[in-house]
């Protein structure tokens, strides 16, 4: 008989691989990163390629010193020093967002085995590194659109310490303090609706959210508004729609059950708004996700899907 | 037109318009058949002839005492050359028997009888004597399935005109070339099983399949047929599954371990109903069929009347199959579920729905990477598994988690490695978990 190759079916495979998810979401970051860099000009090209050389250089290493398969292909090293890069402040010393980088990878990735193994975001891992080591660069911030280094406060910051509203107008554009990547939500919500086109990310993420973050911050707001900012502030300002578009729906480190989607972002939501309205920092979105990070087993446990056919089915 | 479907599952490249412009044409009896004894779930047949005996078409030439099996027959007149193992597209090497065909004799033509008063039972055997099997994939012997059990009803009879795999096309042209002899069939197995309602399934890719039987229907004048009704179905893989159909159609499902049976189910493939019809009517056994050659090989795909026992090899000689680029892969079946062949002396057999031959780039080999957890498993799968959480217990010995993740439920439909951005065999694993569990409990 002639040679013909033998091997289980299917046959046929989807054209979505781990490589076309990563640059999906390396594209979906695009606008953000063109609104960063737009705001904070070479300050924010500084840190983004100091973030991404010290996440691909990390990587490149330990994979070669460990004598393991290189890994650079898949393009989720380049992804997480964006990710990191874009929730950093522009203003950083080039040395902490690389340090950042090299933790992110490091600590939060490569310790556990590589992609897919880990169980924190490696981009929050190393913000927190560096949120721990370095708090004051981490809380210092630029104002946008100026080529000297003026400080300023961020929304969350200005609504927390002095009650005041940052306009919607602003917040919606970006012309705000804050950290590279996250003052656009413009930006941010094209590059949502990009990765929900191409179901890169789960919608339930995303919607459990923000959803979660409109109700827990409406109830305050109704009850006191002279305290409280409205919703919509919650939504648009701060590492809201960065994280809930793009940390809490890192397949990785999130649940692999559509009900534990909905557990995991509404978690996040409840956390994010306990530490922005009560909490000693204006912002949670960092702690919130990777405090659900940590539940992800627990949640994926008892959220498995209902057997076929079983007692509750049809 | 309400459009029926079931949750998850996945829609890959249909690839089906390449082979159903073409005319349905006969392909040319073989010279030489390799008829198997096992073409169905249950008892393989022992051989009814020996060596050197003259055969004529139709005539048994394997059977079996065991209820739970079907009959084979010869497929050519001619004469039995040996009876020895071969290559069977399913279960590696079996025996069969080769038969040379004598060009001499003219081919069978089969008359009509009258079968308007036979009971159900007559009915029942003479589709046990043609040796009828489920025609859509899984061969299990119809007579076996046709003699439900004391105590169960049948409320519902299915047809199964779905076709959802990729490439295959051999129902969508029956349903539209035959419609009138397939609605035949369906009539026969209302008189046997008297279901509350039949329902022909069709995915929505089959507009003219669905208009053909709609018409048949408000047309006909017997009672039986024109209570029946059209189901169009969402254009989805697996939606011919017999639980996705019954889930699509009355939301139901069938329980864990169980058969469509136990929920008053029970489903039938267009191709079986033309079978039966003409084993019921023509006393016809089943020794042909209509098989898909597609491929993205091919120049021109298209649908065949085959013989049971015709090789690959003489079907591409025989017809002059002329391939565009060398086929990596030659697939009994479709692509989510078929079986790769070895080489070209492999024989068409009752349940060979298609033969496709693939190219590199249809059928690449992908190099298995870690798994991300990105979970398009879990939500494709029809049956609520979770193949990542399967796969990573299975590869760490651990089947007692293996079974609480029910890995036993699992169809083996593909969804799961179709869609996998890490390119793992889910199913691979599944079914290894499956196998290890089956020998444990022996």
């Amino acid at each position: 008989m002639n040679k013909f190759t033998i091997s289980a079916s299917p046959h046929i495979h989807s054209p979505v691989d781990t490589t076309f998810m990563m640059r999906g979401v390396i594209k979906a970051l695009l606008p953000a990163v063109i609104a960063g860099v737009y705001f904070f000009r070479m300050y924010a090209v500084g840190v983004l390629a100091a973030s991404i050389a010290g996440c691909v250089i990390t990587e490149w290493l330990l994979r070669k010193t460990r004598r393991q398969e290189a890994s650079l292909k898949d393009s989720s090293a380049l992804l997480t020093g964006m990710l990191l890069a874009l929730v950093l402040p522009p203003a950083l010393p080039l040395w902490m967002a690389f340090l950042g980088g090299v933790v992110s990878i490091a600590l939060g990735k490569e310790v556990f085995g590589g992609l897919g193994k880990n169980v924190f975001n490696p981009a929050l891992l190393g913000r927190a590194f560096l949120m721990a080591a370095f708090p004051v660069a981490l809380t210092t911030w630029t104002r946008p659109v100026s080529l000297d280094a003026v400080t300023t406060a961020t929304p969350l910051g200005l609504a927390k310490f002095e009650h005041a509203v940052t306009p919607y107008a602003q917040l919606f554009l970006g012309n705000v303090g804050g950290c590279i990547g996250e003052t656009s939500a413009l930006a941010l919500i094209l590059g949502i609706l990009y990765l929900l086109y191409h179901k890169i990310i789960d919608w339930r993420v995303p919607a459990a959210y923000i959803g979660t973050v409109a109700l827990f911050s409406g109830v305050a707001w109704a009850a006191a508004p002279q305290l409280y900012a409205p919703p919509l502030f919650h939504i648009l300002a701060g590492g809201l729609l960065i994280g809930a578009g793009f940390m809490a729906t890192d397949p990785v480190t999130t649940p692999v059950t559509a009900k534990g989607r909905w557990v995991f972002g509404a978690g996040c939501g409840l956390i994010t708004m306990t530490i922005r309205l009560w909490g000693g920092l204006p912002e949670g979105v960092m702690y919130s996700i990777l405090c659900m990070n940590a539940v992800t087993p627990l949640i994926n446990r008892y959220t498995r899907p209902r057997r076929y056919g079983g007692s509750n089915g049809g | 037109m309400k459009i029926l479907t079931f949750p998850g599952g996945i829609h890959p490249p249909y690839n089906k318009d390449i082979s159903i412009g073409e005319a349905l044409r006969t392909a040319p009896p073989p010279e030489t058949a390799i008829v198997p004894l096992s073409q169905h779930i249950g008892a393989p047949c022992r051989p009814a002839v020996t060596k050197g005996d003259e055969v004529s078409e139709g005539q048994v030439i394997g059977e079996s005492p065991s209820f739970v099996s079907s009959l084979v027959h010869s497929p050519v007149s001619g004469k039995v050359q040996d009876i020895k193992k071969a290559f069977h597209p399913a279960l590696g090497y079996t025996e069969a028997v080769f038969i040379e065909r004598d060009p001499g004799k003219e081919p069978l033509k089969y008359t009509s009888c009258d079968s308007e008063d036979l009971t159900q039972k007559e009915l029942i055997e003479k589709v046990k004597k043609a040796g009828i099997v489920g025609m859509g994939g899984a061969a299990f012997p119809t007579h076996v399935k046709l003699s439900v059990p004391e105590g169960k009803n049948i409320e519902n009879l299915i047809i199964n005109g779905a076709e959802c795999e990729p490439y295959l096309t051999c129902d969508h042209i029956l349903m539209t070339r035959k419609s009138a002899e397939i609605i035949k069939g369906i009539e026969i197995l209302i008189r046997v099983l008297e279901p509350k309602n039949t329902y022909i399934a069709i995915e929505d890719n089959k507009k003219a399949a669905i208009f053909a039987f709609e018409k048949l229907i408000r047309e006909s004048t017997r009672k039986e047929i024109s209570a029946a009704r059209v189901v169009p179905l969402e254009t989805k893989y697996p939606q011919g599954g017999e639980k996705q159909l019954i889930k699509a159609i009355s939301g139901k499902e069938v329980p864990p371990g169980g058969l469509p049976l136990d929920i008053g189910f029970l489903v039938q493939n267009v191709g079986t109903a033309l079978a039966i019809h003409e084993a019921v009517e023509y006393d016809k056994p089943l020794i042909e069929r209509v098989v898909t050659l597609s491929g993205d090989c091919l120049e021109r795909p298209g649908n065949y009347h085959m013989r049971i026992g015709t090789t690959v090899k003489e079907i591409v000689e025989k017809l002059g199959i002329e391939f565009r680029q060398d086929p990596k892969k030659i697939i009994f079946g479709g692509p989510m579920m078929g079986i790769a062949q070895p080489g070209t002396e492999v024989p068409v057999l009752k349940n060979t729905s298609g033969i496709l031959f693939l190219s590199e780039s249809t059928a690449k080999d992908l190099e298995e990477k870690p798994c991300i957890r990105c979970a398009k498993c879990v939500d494709v799968c029809p049956v609520n598994l979770m193949p990542t959480e399967i796969m990573r217990n299975v590869k760490a010995r651990r089947w007692e988690e293996a079974e609480a993740l029910n890995v036993q439920d699992c169809m083996e439909c593909g969804c799961c490695t179709y869609t996998c951005p890490a390119r793992i065999p889910l199913v691979q694993y599944i079914k290894e978990g499956k196998t290890a569990l089956l020998k444990k409990r022996k």
